[in-house]
């Protein structure tokens, strides 16, 4: 697999989101812009200016029409994809961790950070996806994060629920109607915090990343605990690639710790493992930095990574990654069960 | 009783008398009985024979003598009743002049003998009211009950690995837990027992793997047999260090801090122990034997500030010989103590003096001396060049402390021991200094303590400082380390040349004379690890910063062997290469076949953890450990087969190697059956979970009146307008070419 480097960012990259279509990849860094860019050759597609704070978050709605962020400026905005044209601005009392729409595009939601006497919060705008209309300024729902800020939060299928992982490692389920706390439960170790939360193709189920060092997939309906995936150093992301049963994660010591240690010791690879066995299958180097963000092309053809280092790198899948198999898959095909 | 609020008398009452006010205290700090200060002083003398009036005196004037020495005593502070009878009641009270000498001649004087048949028992008076007060004692005699016998378990059952494959065992100490496991090669361990805060500081094996040690601020325990129960325990208070006798009879104890008895006594330990850093044990009752303080020398080296350098402590200060059955220490400059056991007194009652001694050695088996048939153990020793006497290096025989070697040397600046494991060959490193004292250079003297009269055979001098030395265990052949230059230790390492030496061919019996067979330059390795069986070496770089690298060497190789070599007794061969970063330890299995590599956060927190290879360098194992902290691999007894038998396994070992060969490869079929057995039916779950989900799924979205897809509906909408194509040509000139024609 051989990479284009996307070299754009001048700061460490905070998130990459593909489209739908996964011909665009869209990546935050801490300076200030998002970036687009043709996934299929690097190319810039463009840039999207206005926040006045390090970014911490982008997503595309399903029709990749909009995109929103949210960033240290407390804000939350909505861009035009095509013409980059910035179509509203909501704003917060404390920075925007995370966006995310759900899977029709009609809400967004916003994690807000814990700071300045506010709790953390996770708020839900309604969306109008037509460029050209007005967005509402209200906040239907405002759930509060009382006992442990939420880093992460996402929809489920059907919209049915918010998923918001926590800084103490617990995994919260609400109803997205109501913003009542159905469950929370501690799925990764007490006190390490969950750094990255991404869904399955139909939204059913889930991986979390954690400092810990493990990343678990996780079934929405009640929280249980599916699969753990072990790694030897702190993870930043994780990612469920759509045609192969694999799972990606993206991590790295932290970037405090790096300067005491060499380039060997930071182990700053995207690993990949097994989405159902649980077993690595191999790694891919080339940051000098640890792993931020990884992404997966909805379609399954590449998949980014960005890094502290201030780059992205966009990997095409090979021949070789989509014939990976292990025998029992082979078997359980042959006999058409998959 | 004391007036109290409630009582307080009413000067309107009746009975009110004034006398109640008056002030007695006065008188009562005068004439009140200062009971436990004024009995302090007096102890009670038992085991006296029985006097009558006429020959008290004279007891008493012999008394007086023995007590003399403990604290002055007038003859009249000495009382000694008289019976009804006009005889002697066998004891007397003394009176001291204060209560430090009265207890003193408890500790002195207790069981002294007086004459033949009398025996002085000498305790303090308050002690006698405090344990012989009525009641304390029952009258009649209740024989001591024996608790049933209960059969302990084998400590050596781990042996017979119940797999049936001979496989050794290990402990791992991380971060809280101690966890034992049983070698599993190129698989994941297989666990054996894990217990967190099983010791506070680290774990050592018993030299023959019997029990495994915890460290305690309480004191050592032992553990062991099957089910790792607590097997002894031994409550040396702050215990830092300890070491066992080879025999796995004795264990040494030590603290930096000195043993203090409280008050109410130590459930092992005595009085006599007070102050002592060292104690010795038997294992086998859980007793002490013996204790010792620390050995404080008047260090000749002063730092900067002129503050004497303190000494590094000596481990282990007390050195068996190979058959627990002397242990010895040195009193640097002057003598060596040898104690024998179990007695623990000195041999023949005094310590060899030997003028200016600085270090010596045990044989580490016992010796084969041609021509002696006594029994003896030997040590070695060195003496430094004192005035114009030159530098000696001796060896001493025990019991007889005859010397039975010595060699001169001049020039030293230091000597370094080094006994060959079955104690054929002691081998001295002396660094030379050159006479203006500019320039150092090593040479090594060996003895052939096998040979008649133990000759000494000096291996031609090196040039360069010899860092590190090893002999090939129960081998002839050894591996030296050298450096151009030792300097302070600075951030880059002096580099270093590896060198082997083995003993040439002769004919007949006997072993030639030790040849050079090659050396490798520009090395940074520090450390040598040979095979417990000899044969292989591992000449590593440990505790670097910079370098990693191990090189793992045969010195039998069955290739061919280079023509240079035709007359040496080894085939020297580079085998494997192997990195491991931040290695700090490397440790043989006790039958040669693994050796294990780790990385422990004692030294750096650094990718801890361990790497298992082959005795080939190949590796089959790596783990990342959080918090590793120690790797030991369990020793094994020495094997019980005889010698002919060993030969027998040895001629036959092409059948062994058939059945284990078969054995290896139908576990790995079935090893690999399981994996796929697991995939099997993890796949199986997966599937099942996902039809189910996403028929329910399809259900729920049927029930709420939504598209199968949220998404193509919205896109439907969105596409409404016709596609717009995009035409692009690109014109690409290929080449060009100019012709001119006509």
């Amino acid at each position: 697999m051989r990479p284009i480097l996307l070299q754009g960012h001048e700061r460490a990259l905070t998130q990459i989101k593909y489209n739908r279509d996964g011909d665009i990849i869209f990546s935050t860094a801490k300076d200030q812009h998002i970036c687009a860019w043709f996934a299929h050759n690097g190319e810039r597609l463009g840039t999207y200016h206005g926040h006045q704070g390090a970014l911490w978050t982008v997503d595309v709605d399903p029709t990749s029409t909009l995109i929103a962020s949210g960033a240290a400026d407390n804000t939350v905005r909505l861009w035009e994809i095509r013409s980059g044209k910035c179509l509203k601005v909501w704003e917060f009392n404390t920075a925007v961790k995370r966006v995310e729409f759900n899977e029709d595009g009609s809400q967004l939601l916003a994690v807000t950070e814990k700071r300045m006497g506010f709790l953390g919060t996770i708020e839900v705008m309604d969306i109008n996806l037509d460029p050209e209309a007005e967005q509402s300024d209200e906040k239907v729902l405002t759930i509060t994060c009382e006992e442990s800020k939420a880093t992460v939060a996402g929809w489920s299928y059907l919209s049915k629920y918010i998923i918001a992982g926590h800084e103490d490692g617990t995994v919260s389920q609400y109803d997205a109607k109501t913003g009542e706390q159905l469950d929370n439960t501690q799925i990764h170790e007490p006190d390490m915090p969950i750094t990255d939360l991404q869904w399955s193709a139909d939204r059913t189920y889930f991986i979390t990343a954690s400092k810990d060092k493990t990343a678990k997939l996780i079934n929405v309906q009640d929280l249980e605990v599916m699969k753990t995936y072990v790694a030897d150093t702190p993870l930043n992301s994780a990612s469920i690639t759509p045609k192969k049963d694999f799972v990606i994660l993206g991590g790295g010591q932290d970037a405090m710790g790096v300067t005491q240690t060499d380039a060997r010791q930071g182990k700053f690879e995207a690993r990949f493992y097994h989405k159902v066995f649980a077993e690595e299958i191999g790694r891919v180097r080339g940051h000098f930095g640890p792993l931020n963000s990884v992404a997966v092309d909805p379609t399954g053809k590449s998949y980014a990574s960005g890094g502290e280092d201030g780059y992205v790198r966009v990997h095409q899948f090979d021949k070789g990654y989509f014939d990976f198999t292990y025998e029992v898959e082979r078997q359980a095909k042959a006999q058409g069960q998959m | 009783m004391a007036p109290s609020f409630d009582h307080l008398p009413d000067p309107e009452d009746e009975d009110y008398d004034e006398d109640e006010e008056l002030d007695f205290s006065d008188l009562r700090e005068r004439f009140e009985v200062q009971l436990e200060q004024g009995l302090d002083a007096f102890v009670v003398i038992d085991g006296l024979p029985s006097v009558t009036e006429e020959t008290k005196p004279k007891l008493i004037k012999f008394l007086k003598r023995k007590l003399d020495p403990v604290g002055r005593v007038k003859e009249d502070s000495i009382f000694m009743p008289l019976g009804p009878d006009g005889t002697s009641e066998k004891f007397a009270f003394v009176e001291f002049s204060s209560a430090a000498e009265a207890l003193a001649a408890c500790k002195q004087l207790d069981m002294v003998p007086l004459d033949k048949r009398h025996t002085l028992r000498v305790n303090k008076l308050t002690d006698i009211e405090r344990f012989g007060r009525e009641g304390r004692i029952d009258e009649n005699y209740t024989p001591p009950t024996i608790p049933p016998f209960e059969e302990k378990e084998h400590l050596r059952s781990w042996l017979a690995d119940p797999s049936g494959r001979g496989r050794d065992q290990f402990v791992m100490y991380k971060d809280d837990r101690v966890q034992i496991f049983w070698n599993n090669e190129k698989d994941a361990p297989e666990p054996i027992v894990d217990r967190q805060h099983w010791t506070e500081t680290f774990v050592q094996w018993s030299p023959q793997g019997t029990y495994l040690t915890s460290m305690h601020a309480q004191g050592v325990q032992l553990w062991g047999g099957p089910s790792w129960t607590r097997q002894k325990r031994f409550a040396h208070p702050f215990v830092n260090l300890v070491d066992f006798s080879p025999g796995e009879k004795y264990l040494t104890t030590w603290s930096h801090r000195p043993i203090v008895i409280p008050e109410e006594g130590h459930p092992m330990l005595s009085v006599d122990d007070d102050g002592k850093n060292y104690v010795i044990w038997d294992i086998e009752t859980g007793k002490p034997l013996r204790s010792f303080a620390n050995l404080d020398l008047p260090s000749n080296t002063t730092d900067e500030a002129g503050q004497p350098v303190k000494r590094k402590i000596v481990w282990p200060a007390f050195k068996w010989s190979a058959d627990d059955k002397y242990v010895a220490r040195l009193t640097q400059g002057a003598s060596i103590s040898v104690y024998e056991l179990p007695r623990m007194g000195l041999l023949d009652k005094t310590s060899i003096k030997i003028e200016g001694v600085m270090d010596f050695d045990w044989a580490p088996a016992v010796p084969h001396r041609e021509g002696v048939k006594t029994y003896e153990q030997l040590f070695c020793y060195w003496t430094p060049e004192i005035g114009s006497n030159p530098a000696k290096v001796g060896l001493m025989s025990i019991p007889s402390k005859e010397v039975v070697r010595t060699l001169n040397l001049f020039s030293v600046t230091d000597a370094k021991l080094h006994w060959q494991s079955n104690a054929d060959y002691l081998c001295v490193k002396v660094d030379r200094h050159s006479k203006s004292k500019k320039s150092l250079a090593t040479s090594l003297e060996i003895f052939r303590v096998r040979e008649k009269g133990v000759p000494v055979e000096v291996v031609d001098a090196i040039k360069e400082t010899v860092i590190n030395f090893a002999w090939e265990p129960k081998g002839d052949r050894f591996v030296i380390i050298t450096t151009a230059e030792v300097v302070a230790p600075t951030a880059v390492p002096p580099k270093t040349s590896v060198s082997f030496y083995c003993p040439e061919k002769v004919k007949g019996a006997g072993v030639g004379n030790f040849k050079h067979i090659r050396t490798y330059d520009k090395k940074n390795s520090n450390a040598i690890y040979w095979s417990p069986k000899g044969r292989f070496v591992i000449v590593a770089t440990v505790h670097s910063q910079q370098s990693f690298d191990m090189e793992f060497f045969d010195l039998d190789f069955e290739g061919e062997k280079p023509e240079s070599d035709k007359d040496l007794t080894a085939n020297l061969q580079l085998m494997n290469t192997a990195d491991h970063y931040g290695v700090t330890d490397i440790d043989w299995d006790p039958t040669g076949r693994f050796v294990a590599t780790s990385a422990s956060i004692w030294k750096h927190a650094m990718e801890n953890g361990y790497h298992l290879y082959d005795f080939k360098g190949e590796q089959l194992r790596e783990e990342p450990v959080e918090k590793f902290k120690q790797w030991l691999w369990r020793p094994r007894p020495p094997t019980l087969l005889t010698k002919e038998e060993q030969k027998q396994i040895r001629k036959n070992l092409r059948e062994y190697s058939k059945v284990f060969d078969q054995e290896d490869a139908d576990r790995g079929a079935s090893a690999d059956l399981a994996v796929v057995e697991h995939r099997r039916r993890l796949l199986d779950e997966w599937l099942a979970w996902r039809a189910q989900i996403e028929e329910e799924v399809k259900q729920e979205r049927e029930a709420r009146g939504l598209p199968l897809d949220p998404i193509e509906d919205l896109i439907k909408r969105d596409d409404d307008e016709e596609d717009q194509v995009i035409e692009e040509i690109v014109e690409e000139i290929v080449e060009e070419t100019e012709e001119i024609i006509g």
